[in-house]
């Protein structure tokens, strides 16, 4: 084969995100287990753990840099490995989200969850299995899968929505609640950010296989400033 | 002999249509069809064989010096056809002249090199201005100035290539055909043709084949991709904006080429 190294350094890059992706979301799932289920023990571990995942991502980013710099790859191979910049950085910002929470769950130690965020469970579930389908995506250069994956991000609005409204009136009716409740609609909202950045994968899938860049527009874009 | 003074400005600097070129009875280049933008560099890429240097060297009628070629087709320079046989080769040479892949410079002295082209054109007087004009223009004057009576022959191959570069833009052509101007050079001396050609390409268009695809890449503003055929004739693939068709090319042969996936 013409490009067998560059054809390999591409493939070991392709799992290296895929093991990344892994690794967030196995960090996001405890983050929210971990505050759900108040555990401080594990919300410290998942906390410490974004070391690695930070490790992980410089590591990707420098053999994407040596890829590009002593195999010159054009065309495709050019974007794929352009995106595998852009996204490894997509999954390493969703890591510090992770860490976000198990932040707010050390902060917020000793007091009780807000009935509000037993939601969180679903909306987080929904967000990772959005996220493990994007890089599935990603790798294989599925772009139809990459187009309709974006349109699930209404159910994770919907719930952070239902989440965000239900702590306010908390608030509303406990005003002492008011910073531990502000606390807790962070980590909702930090699920909620997390789904956004699914799209910009699944947008990179799309730029690898036409070479257009687009962004997907959300549906809930309700201020439709244009 | 038809008119080839300069002619107002048109939006392209050539224009070919349907070219083929043979040799006896191969056909090397099959049915060509590119309009080269005026001002600008337009580099021919393609795997060895595939017929780029016999179409650029069709561009001045330079396979006119191969016995037996014969070129069908046209190539319409300032509203003229220069392959029409009333047309005499060596006035177009003039103005669409070419540097090669070896440098080669004529073994006599530097201020010479330059002199001689604008000699035989006629341009009798004090040449100095002009041969300082043009080494200054091919970014050597600065190397060359204090032994200009010294033999070209004694520059570094770096210097002799600038120096085929100030002999050719002399006598002021309008395009300047390259044909891989850099291959025989070293990386800096490499960067250093291709930072003149950029400054050329004020002044005038610049058609240069290149083995290089990041040469290409780097100092093109268009790229025709030019692939061999099952009959071995090179034809025209894809042609387009070098930015375009080096990031999301139109043809999946020319992704494959730029890939590096064949060729």
């Amino acid at each position: 084969m013409a490009r067998e190294q560059l054809d390999k350094r591409i493939k070991k890059l392709r799992k290296d995100v895929q093991t990344l992706e892994s690794m967030v979301r196995k960090a996001t799932q405890e983050a929210v287990h971990a505050l759900i289920t108040r555990d401080s023990k594990q919300a410290k571990k998942v906390y410490l753990n974004d070391k690695k995942i930070n490790k992980k991502r410089f590591q990707i980013e420098r053999d994407c840099l040596i890829t590009i710099a002593t195999q010159q790859p054009m065309a495709t191979d050019l974007r794929i490995l352009a995106s595998l910049l852009e996204v490894s950085t997509e999954l390493e910002r969703m890591g510090d989200y992770a860490k976000g929470i198990a932040r707010i769950n050390l902060l917020t130690g000793g007091k009780p969850i807000l009935p509000p965020m037993n939601d969180l469970v679903e909306m987080t579930e929904i967000t990772v299995d959005m996220l493990k389908r994007s890089v599935k995506a990603f790798v294989r250069e599925d772009a139809e899968a990459a187009r309709k994956i974006p349109k699930e991000d209404d159910k994770v609005d919907e719930i952070f929505n239902k989440i965000y409204h239900g702590l306010v009136d908390h608030m509303g009716k406990d005003p002492e609640s008011v910073n531990h409740a502000n606390h807790l609609q962070w980590a909702a909202h930090n699920i909620e950010r997390m789904s956004d950045r699914v799209i910009n994968i699944c947008e990179r899938t799309i730029f690898i296989v036409t070479g257009e860049m687009h962004e997907i527009e959300e549906s809930d874009d309700e201020w439709n400033l244009q | 002999m038809e008119n080839l003074q300069r002619s107002s400005k048109k939006a392209y600097a050539l224009i070919v249509r349907n070219l083929c070129v043979y040799y006896d009875q191969f056909l090397a280049v099959k049915n060509i069809n590119l309009n080269i933008e005026r001002n600008k560099i337009t580099a021919i890429i393609g795997s060895s064989g595939c017929g780029k240097s016999t179409l650029i060297r069709s561009f001045n009628r330079m396979n006119d010096l191969i016995p037996n070629t014969h070129t069908t087709g046209s190539i319409i320079f300032e509203e003229i056809d220069i392959l029409k046989e009333t047309i005499k080769p060596v006035k177009i040479r003039g103005r669409i002249g070419m540097v090669f892949q070896k440098p080669n410079p004529f073994p006599k002295s530097i201020y010479d090199n330059i002199a001689w082209g604008l000699r035989i054109n006629g341009l009798n007087g004090n040449l100095d201005n002009l041969v300082f004009r043009a080494l200054k223009q091919a970014a050597l004057f600065d190397d060359v100035k204090d032994k200009l009576d010294h033999s070209a022959l004694s520059l570094t191959i770096g210097q002799q290539q600038r120096l085929c570069i100030a002999r050719t833009i002399a006598v002021k052509p309008e395009i300047i055909l390259m044909d891989e101007p850099a291959s025989a050079l070293d990386p800096i001396a490499t960067l250093r043709i291709e930072d003149l050609m950029l400054d050329l390409a004020k002044d005038y268009t610049i058609i240069i084949v290149t083995h290089n695809m990041q040469q290409a890449a780097r100092i093109s503003d268009y790229t025709a991709f030019i692939n061999m055929d099952e009959d071995q004739a090179g034809y025209l693939v894809e042609y387009g904006k070098t930015k375009q068709l080096f990031t999301n090319p139109r043809n999946q042969i020319t992704e494959d080429y730029i890939t590096g996936r064949f060729g």
